[in-house]
């Protein structure tokens, strides 16, 4: 057992935490947030260049060949920057699943492009019902000779409106058990029949409802088995929560520091208002809940990088992140008062993006269920 | 970074899971919630010592296993899975012979340790009085240089495992006129001498774990002093960072934990079990979420002190942490049994043992013993995150 980061994950940290404070001061976030875009093509042109895109990408694909800790601590530095942008749809979301499953052909297709910051990714998982089970899969895929035809909506897809091609998941055998009949499909997205309308949200990220109408998808896009596509969903899903963990783990780290430095600072009665007790007690919380929700994350994403077995290690991060996230930010604002309250402060940018990271990838009721399972009840 | 255990970790808790076993399957104890302070039974602190368990992280030359504290949390969380009776041997291993080690002087090494780690020392901790407890410096309790030794006059309350104790270790003014932090020194001696009188406290429970202690001119031998004198303050903090940073802080109440798991299990309401209503699943996992998170805090702590440094605000963080735990533990099980849980632990209709009703009631102390909450988000405030007194 040992906490401590490798130098090479301390440098890494560093790293971004220089890049970060340097090119995205709030300003920045604020003009990523409200462009069309939602983010800004030279920057990340410079975190490519950095080798940040191509992080966990294997070298022989144009990667960095580091591991899943490490971009961990990346993201957790992502989370504490506010960094909006496809980095996480790219990498997380579309790099690593094409790296599990992918074939030699595809891989050698799509790696060496997002490693290079050429081609953005994402996934279209969920859908109207909002929900991460196999039941809630409703999209079709449908064959037709050398291709299949994909019809449905998708929802709450992040960044589909910049990105050059997606994971799409969709049932292909609809007599199969749930779970059964699903498959990934990489698609191009200028095939004919996608249509994209960005969905206004409370984090000002550019989530997306992507509307497929007999679009058709070539047999060799799948990615993995036919039918079998599940178990790689789930694996997808279980990563894309411990990294957003990773995220809300920055991002409330942030508030209680920006929360103690104005306590400090701010003065009522004569004094700082950090040094009444029911202060220091609302921090001391706020501090416990940070620090529980970095270990839980990191064990869990521990465990990810070892490729061990972690249903319950990381539904214990995801549930604890989710739920103590909501208290931090809560004792943030009572904190920093009227002032924190103002659109015009940084605070509202983390309080914003906790309450999505929340129930991005499962919500603590989700992952309570989830554990409920493991405890075998 | 690296969650696992080492293979040498691994076989060590699987050792201590088959010792308890064969100890449970030949019927010598039975698993009770609170068995670190509850439970005293000398025969099992002798074959813990026999085993070497007592004493794991000391090092070799005094006896000890020269082991990590990793290690001695496995030891602890075993001991409290099972819900052993360790209370003979508890507070001298967890925090007395590592202040003998580093404050004590060679005649008193010797004399100890090797009593400590035969688990013959069951000692009290006589720190808090009637007007000093938060504010622990404010003690009245005096100790009087008197030719060769010292006179101790003055009272504890408050006083942990006194009533079985055959040792007090005991705070107490040795400079009146010094500023109140500067004029404590620390004590260790028997408390079967002339003078010392124990008046046990029962508690909310029914049961009693703490003392007062009256002491009326008892003549102490100077060797009994421990470190240096008036520096007792600074020497109980650094103790205290150790008595509040054990897995026992989580999971003195283990035993409920399961039982109400199994409870939920083989209980029927309206035909299914209780465990498939979706707000008890709901309940209970948020109670192993809480759980496991707890304890990777007392894992941090573990490796704080592997490193070289006293848990500090980290214990104090995970103190308070783990007493709400506990606390939400006692009243989820209480709402869980509805009804039942009113009924005394010797009634006949009682489920689980009367462990709901029993934890629920004891709690309402976790959060004030060894440092109230409040004292330690002070702590957390101030030391870790540096915020201003005034």
């Amino acid at each position: 057992m040992d906490l401590a980061l490798s130098e090479e994950q301390e440098m890494v940290k560093k790293m971004a935490r220089d890049f970060l404070t340097d090119k995205l001061p709030k300003a920045v976030v604020k003009e990523m947030e409200e462009s069309e875009l939602g983010y800004s093509p030279d920057l990340w042109k410079e975190m490519t260049e950095l080798g940040w895109v191509g992080l966990v990408l294997p070298d022989k694909y144009g990667g960095s060949g580091m591991s899943f800790l490490d971009l961990a601590v990346l993201l957790e530095e992502m989370g504490k920057a506010c960094l909006p942008g496809p980095y996480f749809s790219t990498v997380v979301l579309g790099g690593l699943p094409i790296i599990d499953t992918g074939t030699e052909e595809q891989k050698q297709e799509y790696l060496p492009k997002i490693a290079s910051g050429e081609i953005i990714f994402t996934l279209a998982l969920t859908e109207a019902s909002a929900r991460y089970d196999a039941n809630a899969i409703e999209v079709k895929a449908t064959a037709d000779k050398d291709d299949y035809i994909l019809n449905g909506t998708k929802l709450f897809v992040p960044d589909a409106h910049v990105a050059n091609y997606m994971l799409v998941v969709a049932r292909t055998d609809e007599k199969a058990k749930a779970e059964d009949g699903i498959t990934i499909f990489i698609v191009d997205t200028k095939s004919p029949g996608i249509s994209h309308t960005v969905l206004k949200t409370i984090a000002n990220d550019k989530l997306c409802e992507v509307v497929f109408n007999q679009v058709s998808v070539p047999k060799e896009n799948i990615l993995g088995q036919l039918n079998q596509g599940w178990s790689e969903v789930q694996k997808i899903v279980q990563r894309a929560a411990v990294a957003k963990c990773c995220e809300i783990v920055g991002c409330v780290q942030q508030a209680l520091d920006m929360t103690i430095d104005y306590a400090k600072e701010r003065k009522q009665f004569g004094r700082p208002i950090g040094s009444f007790q029911i202060i220091q007690h609302y921090c001391a919380d706020m501090a416990t809940d940070v620090d529980g929700a970095r270990l839980s994350t990191y064990q869990a994403a521990c465990m990810i990088n070892d490729g061990l077995p972690c249903i319950q290690e990381v539904a214990v991060a995801k549930a604890w992140a989710s739920e103590v996230s909501q208290r931090i930010m809560s004792l943030a604002h009572q904190i920093h008062g009227a002032i924190g309250y103002s659109i015009d402060h940084d605070l509202q940018y983390y309080t914003r993006r906790a309450k999505a990271a929340e129930v991005t990838f499962g919500d603590a009721s989700v992952y309570r269920e989830l554990v409920a399972q493991e405890m075998g009840l | 970074m690296d969650f696992k255990y080492s293979e040498e970790q691994q076989r060590f808790r699987r050792e201590l899971q088959d010792f308890l076993e064969e100890e449970l399957r030949q019927g010598l104890w039975q698993p009770s919630c609170d068995a670190w302070i509850m439970g005293f039974d000398p025969e099992f602190t002798k074959r813990v010592a026999q085993k070497g368990w007592i004493g794991l992280t000391w090092p070799k030359e005094y006896g000890g296993q020269g082991r990590s504290y990793v290690d001695r949390l496995i030891l602890t969380e075993e001991m409290l899975r099972y819900g052993a009776p360790a209370g003979c041997h508890w507070f001298a291993d967890r925090q007395i012979g590592g202040s003998i080690i580093i404050y004590g002087t060679d005649e008193q090494k010797k004399e100890f340790l090797p009593m400590i780690l035969r688990g013959e020392a069951r000692v009290g901790l006589g720190m808090s009085e009637p007007e000093a407890g938060s504010d622990l410096a404010s003690l009245k309790t005096r100790a009087v240089e008197d030719g060769d030794g010292y006179i101790i006059d003055g009272q504890k309350v408050w006083t942990s495992g006194a009533n079985q104790m055959n040792w007090i270790y005991l705070v107490a003014r040795t400079d009146p006129d010094a500023p109140k932090h500067k004029g404590i020194s620390e004590f260790l001696f028997e408390a079967s001498l002339p003078g010392v009188t124990v008046n046990p406290i029962i508690d909310i429970t029914g049961r009693v774990h703490f003392n007062e202690v009256f002491l009326d001119g008892v003549h102490i031998p100077k060797k009994c002093l421990i470190g240096e004198k008036n520096r007792g303050f600074y020497q109980i903090l650094h103790q205290l960072d150790y008595e509040r940073s054990g897995m026992e802080r989580l999971m003195g109440n283990y035993p409920l934990f399961e039982a109400l798991i199994k409870y939920t299990k083989e209980t029927k309401r309206n035909g299914k079990p209780l465990s498939e209503d979706p707000l008890i699943r709901s309940k209970l996992a948020q109670l192993k979420i809480e759980f496991e998170v707890g304890r990777l805090h007392m894992y941090r702590i573990a490796m704080v002190m592997d490193e070289g440094r006293a848990p500090n605000w980290e214990s104090s963080m995970s103190k308070v942490y783990g007493t709400t735990f506990e606390q939400h533990l006692a009243n989820v099980a209480m709402e869980i049994i509805g009804l039942y849980g009113q009924l005394s632990p010797e009634s006949k209709w009682v489920p689980m043992l009367g462990m709901a009703h029993e934890s629920y009631l004891s709690s309402k102390g976790y959060s004030l013993q060894a440092g109230t909450s409040e004292i330690l988000k002070n702590i957390v405030a101030l030391r870790r995150l540096g915020l201003p007194t005034q």
